[in-house]
């Protein structure tokens, strides 16, 4: 009876520790935003938004981050776009033309995850030898195209990981209609995976408007809105590093604005992809 | 044949080349970029050997001296600290999720994962400045009898932790889920109780899986940049204590490409310490990869 006791009381410590540690990481994201949204909410101001730094902005005087803002959208938007002209054919690729080749497939799978592992400042450093190479100086082009080989790898897999829900009697049934790979492809496998597909970009564009490691060594940082690709153009992460790195207490003030911002554009985005996974769910046909 | 037909076939044919020429491209990304960092980092390599600029203290770039050893030590520190920290934590919430948890509760969790996995590295260093930095300094040094400004090792490998909680969990939950049911059924219609089930049956199976869930941790977190840039006080030295200040390899990177260009070989061996990065990382996730495809394929 003793021993009966015992590992009933023993279960009932490790079930305690177990409820604890998943408590521990839900309050952890709660004082996360908490701590963002009751310092930031103070500082924060239509100024902010629209307007781009004056004079004596980095002494705490008037001004706002809207070049960042859109520098940030632009940035990400392009190495987004670019990331979705490559990944989408390879997962494409991956699940269609190659369906019959297994080991292939999973080598594939296997190198992009590993891919998925490499730290962002790598591909910064990288896009900075790049650049360096070819002459150029840091701008938005270089940016968009750093970032677009750090979300390369998360993309195809995320959309890899969708396509492989396709059931295979689809394609057999696209084959025997007579279409060609592409079609099937595109026409079928793509239509069907669209929510998911859709869901897989916006995380991927979400993971490049946050990255701050990649573009300080490539986009550099200015004043002004980014007018061409050519230029350097300031964004939003750096933003925030480099206010939160100044003494002045408007200026941090500031730094914690900008966080709500950007926590801001990466919890609406989470948002609209939660919703299109679900709202489009239905239209996916089920064999 | 028609021109319809044709121009059906022309088109899978361009589809069919670009989807094979964005996969080759794809695949040879780490290879591009090993190259392009040794290629930068050679010029440093061809001066000094690397084993000596890896082992040595002196960290002196106006003189031409490339220690990268405290920067290394520092890395070490603030990793395993962290997974240190964010281990347990992540194991038993991951038995919880999997083996206990009524199906609310995973409702709740999931989104709580990816949010948390979602939140930019940049807003974690700001959450670690506000919060965790005068945590330390105010509530944990004093417990040691310390005094610090709270920009220590702790305060990283705490913002650290958090970071990489999600992502240690996700890969823990898909690997206890690829244990069989069966197995855990058969020791509970015996009488053991849940707890016995884990212990015995689960963690023996698992314990490949989990090992590598941690690599895969340590070494997302020996990349980590901005967040631990911001909180872990950037001082070139050895540490000898987690509430002594650091200065990680990535954070060394980073903090200094504003400058490396005026001083000679400065790119070099920030460069070098990108390529050290890459290799070490890639080895990692290589490594624990493997064990988890395996695992999560033949059971």
């Amino acid at each position: 009876m003793k021993k009966s006791k015992l590992r009933n009381a023993e279960e009932l410590f490790f079930r305690g520790v177990m409820i604890l540690s998943s408590s521990v990481i839900g309050f952890v994201l709660v004082l996360i935003l908490w701590s963002i949204v009751k310092r930031g909410f103070p500082a924060l101001s239509w100024e902010m938004i629209t307007q781009t730094p004056k004079g004596g902005f980095y002494f705490g005087k008037e001004g706002g981050i809207a070049n960042a803002i859109v520098g940030s959208l632009y940035v990400a938007s392009g190495a987004t776009l670019l990331a979705m002209i490559i990944g989408i054919p390879v997962s494409l690729y991956m699940n269609v033309n190659l369906h019959k080749r297994k080991k292939l497939v999973t080598a594939i799978r296997f190198l992009l995850d590993v891919m998925w592992g490499i730290p962002s400042i790598v591909y910064g450093a990288f896009g900075f030898t790049i650049m360096i190479f070819f002459g150029m100086h840091s701008s938005l082009l270089a940016g968009i195209l750093t970032i677009t080989l750090f979300i390369l790898p998360i993309m195809i897999r995320s959309i890899d990981e969708v396509l492989l829900s396709v059931p295979k009697g689809l394609m057999e049934a696209s084959y025997s209609l007579g279409s060609t790979e592409s079609e099937t492809s595109y026409k079928v496998f793509l239509k069907q995976c669209i929510s998911g597909v859709t869901t897989a970009v916006l995380l991927s564009f979400g993971r490049a408007i946050g990255d701050a490691a990649s573009v300080l060594f490539t986009t550099g940082y200015t004043d002004h809105m980014p007018t061409s690709l050519m230029q350097p153009t300031a964004t939003l992460p750096l933003a925030i590093f480099f206010q939160m790195s100044s003494p002045i207490a408007e200026v941090k003030e500031r730094a914690y604005a900008s966080a709500l911002i950007l926590t801001f554009i990466i919890l609406l985005i989470s948002i609209i992809a939660r919703i299109i996974s679900i709202r489009y769910q239905k239209h996916k046909i089920k064999i | 044949m028609d021109v319809f037909h044709l121009r059906r076939l022309l088109r899978n044919k361009f589809h069919t080349i670009w989807m094979v020429v964005a996969l080759v491209f794809s695949m040879t990304l780490p290879v591009l970029l090993a190259i392009g960092l040794y290629y930068k980092s050679s010029g440093l390599l061809m001066e000094q050997s690397l084993l000596s600029i890896i082992f040595s203290k002196d960290w002196r770039p106006l003189s031409g001296h490339f220690g990268l050893f405290p920067f290394i030590i520092s890395s070490l520190w603030v990793t395993v600290l962290a997974l240190i920290i964010a281990g347990p934590i992540c194991l038993f919430s991951a038995i919880h999720l999997t083996q206990y948890a009524k199906s609310y509760v995973l409702k709740v969790m999931h989104p709580i994962i990816d949010i948390l996995a979602g939140i930019p590295s940049v807003i974690f260093g700001v959450w670690g400045v506000v919060v965790i930095v005068p945590f330390v300094s105010q509530h944990i040094a004093p417990l040691f009898g310390k005094q610090t400004s709270g920009y220590t090792i702790m305060s990283g490998g705490i913002v650290l932790a958090v970071m990489i909680i999600p992502f240690i969990l996700n890969i823990l939950i898909e690997v206890f889920k690829s244990i069989p049911e069966e197995l855990t059924e058969v020791t509970l219609s015996l009488g053991a109780t849940r707890w016995m089930v884990v212990k015995h049956i689960l963690m023996r199976k698992a314990f490949p899986g989990i090992v590598s869930a941690f690599g895969l941790g340590l070494s997302r977190a020996f990349g980590e940049t901005i967040a631990v840039l911001m909180v872990v006080g950037n001082v070139t030295q050895i540490p000898r204590g987690a509430l002594q200040p650091g200065y990680p390899l990535p954070a060394l990177i980073a903090n200094n490409y504003g400058e490396m260009l005026s001083i000679p070989m400065y790119d070099s061996a920030l460069m070098l310490a990108a390529f050290i990065l890459l290799i070490i990382v890639i080895i990692f996730n290589f490594i624990s990869r493997m064990v988890i495809h395996r695992m999560i394929k033949i059971m």
